[in-house]
């Protein structure tokens, strides 16, 4: 999962830094990743991961980190 | 409080009464000049000082009033009846109280710094505008130079307003040369610590009291004055929903003010004619309508921040999608009302309203409201509402 994740950060997350160098706790938004650039990572998770983010997990610390949007994709998918 | 005011949250009554004075007796006479001069309004910011009010949101452990946002809100929609451009000050000034003690209660220079504010009456001033990055507030260009235990910036301010007139200046900057635009930090510079070199000249339409060319500010400080949360925080849960609600709180008393001046004018011109309908008065029922609008949208908004406020860690909800689009869409329904009230009571008050030198002039009051949809500029929170409410599902 976490590889889908950093090819859809390569391609929407338009970090300052390369996604291949980033650790999974790291901060998407410190490597740069505006707020513009966090709804298209949005809405390409929601796309490839054919989930919705509730409301509730639209907010920055479930998008702050490769390893916050996994957790948030598994509790959308039940852990799958 | 009167029974109008319940529903903006609790307020103590004194508060809102001290900021009525000050409106009633010191702003309002030196309004027109503030206006017609584009200078600061000294008298009233003297008397804010006097009766301790630039300290009012400093917290009660460190000397202030510990004043909520619903009662600088209050505060700021009396001061807004009266000059807009001191009840703006007034809300600028709080808002960056309000991120530092917020965000800097763990950091000891900035709990100093928040006690010396209410001690000696500080004005603290925002830089947050910046040259080159289009009105984005969640970008810099300039960034922090740190050098051992001491930083250096220079930035290069679009506007920044009350400048020369205030303590210190609260900064955006990016967290270090090598970061990104968006990785900013809140740093602070105390008079002294800075140079501050005019760039544009002032002469806006309204709100020229605030005192708002750009400047390039240079400092240099101690590492302990860069507030350590990262700015994003402290820009959704503190900065943005305190500006919008003190400022959505001071157009309230703009407009407020001019339906006074129109109700008052329909009213004298009942008196003299008994009997006979006023060709103002449906308009003024129209206004008075919109006037109820405004209200509830600020109050309601108000109410609900204050609430979230008084939790002891700031709600998951202050971070939300949901919560931006909510505030955003205050500001854009709060400086559109304004505009519109005010422009409704020009035409209830005929010539007399466009005269500058009648009581029922609506000159400065339509200038001022003017300005509200422009400074962050609605069309630019409108495109940012388009994107965010591509994922916001309203569940």
């Amino acid at each position: 999962m976490n590889d889908t994740i950093r090819s859809i950060l390569k391609e929407h997350g338009r970090l300052a830094v390369d996604v291949g160098a980033i650790a999974d706790d790291a901060d998407l938004y410190q490597a740069g990743m505006t707020s513009h650039a966090s709804v298209n990572l949005m809405l390409a998770l929601e796309g490839a991961f054919d989930v919705e983010f509730p409301d509730r997990m639209l907010r920055r610390r479930v998008f702050e980190s490769i390893s916050s949007i996994r957790a948030a994709i598994e509790e959308l998918t039940g852990g799958a | 409080m009167s029974w109008n005011d319940v529903t903006r949250g609790p307020v103590r009554s004194e508060l809102v009464e001290q900021a009525r004075r000050i409106g009633t007796e010191v702003a309002r006479p030196h309004a027109g000049a503030v206006d017609r001069d584009a200078r600061f309004p000294f008298e009233a910011a003297a008397a804010l000082r006097e009766e301790r009010l630039l300290g009012a949101t400093v917290p009660v452990e460190l000397g202030g009033l510990g004043a909520s946002v619903a009662e600088v809100a209050a505060m700021c929609t009396e001061l807004g009846k009266h000059c807009s451009a001191t009840a703006v000050a007034f809300a600028m000034h709080h808002i960056q109280i309000a991120c530092m003690a917020r965000h800097g209660m763990g950091s000891p220079f900035f709990r100093a710094y928040l006690t010396e504010c209410a001690e000696r009456q500080l004005l603290v001033a925002s830089a947050t505008s910046e040259v080159g990055v289009g009105g984005d507030m969640r970008s810099s260009v300039c960034a922090v130079e740190r050098d051992g235990a001491r930083f250096r910036l220079r930035k290069a301010s679009s506007v920044l307003s009350y400048a020369e007139h205030a303590d210190s200046i609260l900064a955006t900057a990016r967290r270090a040369p090598e970061a990104p635009k968006n990785d900013q930090v809140l740093v602070l510079l105390t008079k002294g610590q800075y140079t501050l070199e005019r760039t544009t000249t002032w002469d806006p339409l309204g709100m020229r009291g605030t005192c708002s060319p750009g400047y390039v500010t240079t400092g240099e400080a101690s590492s302990d004055q860069i507030l350590d949360a990262a700015f994003g925080d402290i820009a959704a849960q503190t900065m943005v929903p305190y500006s919008h609600v003190t400022w959505s709180s001071a157009w309230l008393g703009i407009a407020s003010d001019a339906v006074s001046r129109a109700r008052a004018y329909v009213r004298a011109d009942a008196r003299r004619r008994p009997g006979v309908l006023p060709y103002g008065a449906p308009r003024l029922g129209e206004v008075t309508n919109l006037l109820q609008t405004m209200r509830a949208t600020v109050f309601e908004a108000t109410a609900e921040y204050d609430a979230m406020m008084r939790e002891p860690t700031p709600p998951d909800h202050l971070s939300t999608i949901a919560y931006a689009l909510k505030m955003n869409n205050l500001k854009i329904s709060a400086s559109q009302l304004v505009g519109k009230i005010v422009l409704e009571c020009l035409t209830i008050c005929g010539m007399a309203g466009y005269s500058n030198d009648s009581p029922f002039s609506m000159g400065r009051q339509l200038r001022d409201a003017l300005g509200a949809a422009l400074q962050v500029s609605n069309d630019r929170i409108n495109t940012t509402n388009a994107g965010l409410l591509l994922v916001y599902k309203d569940d």
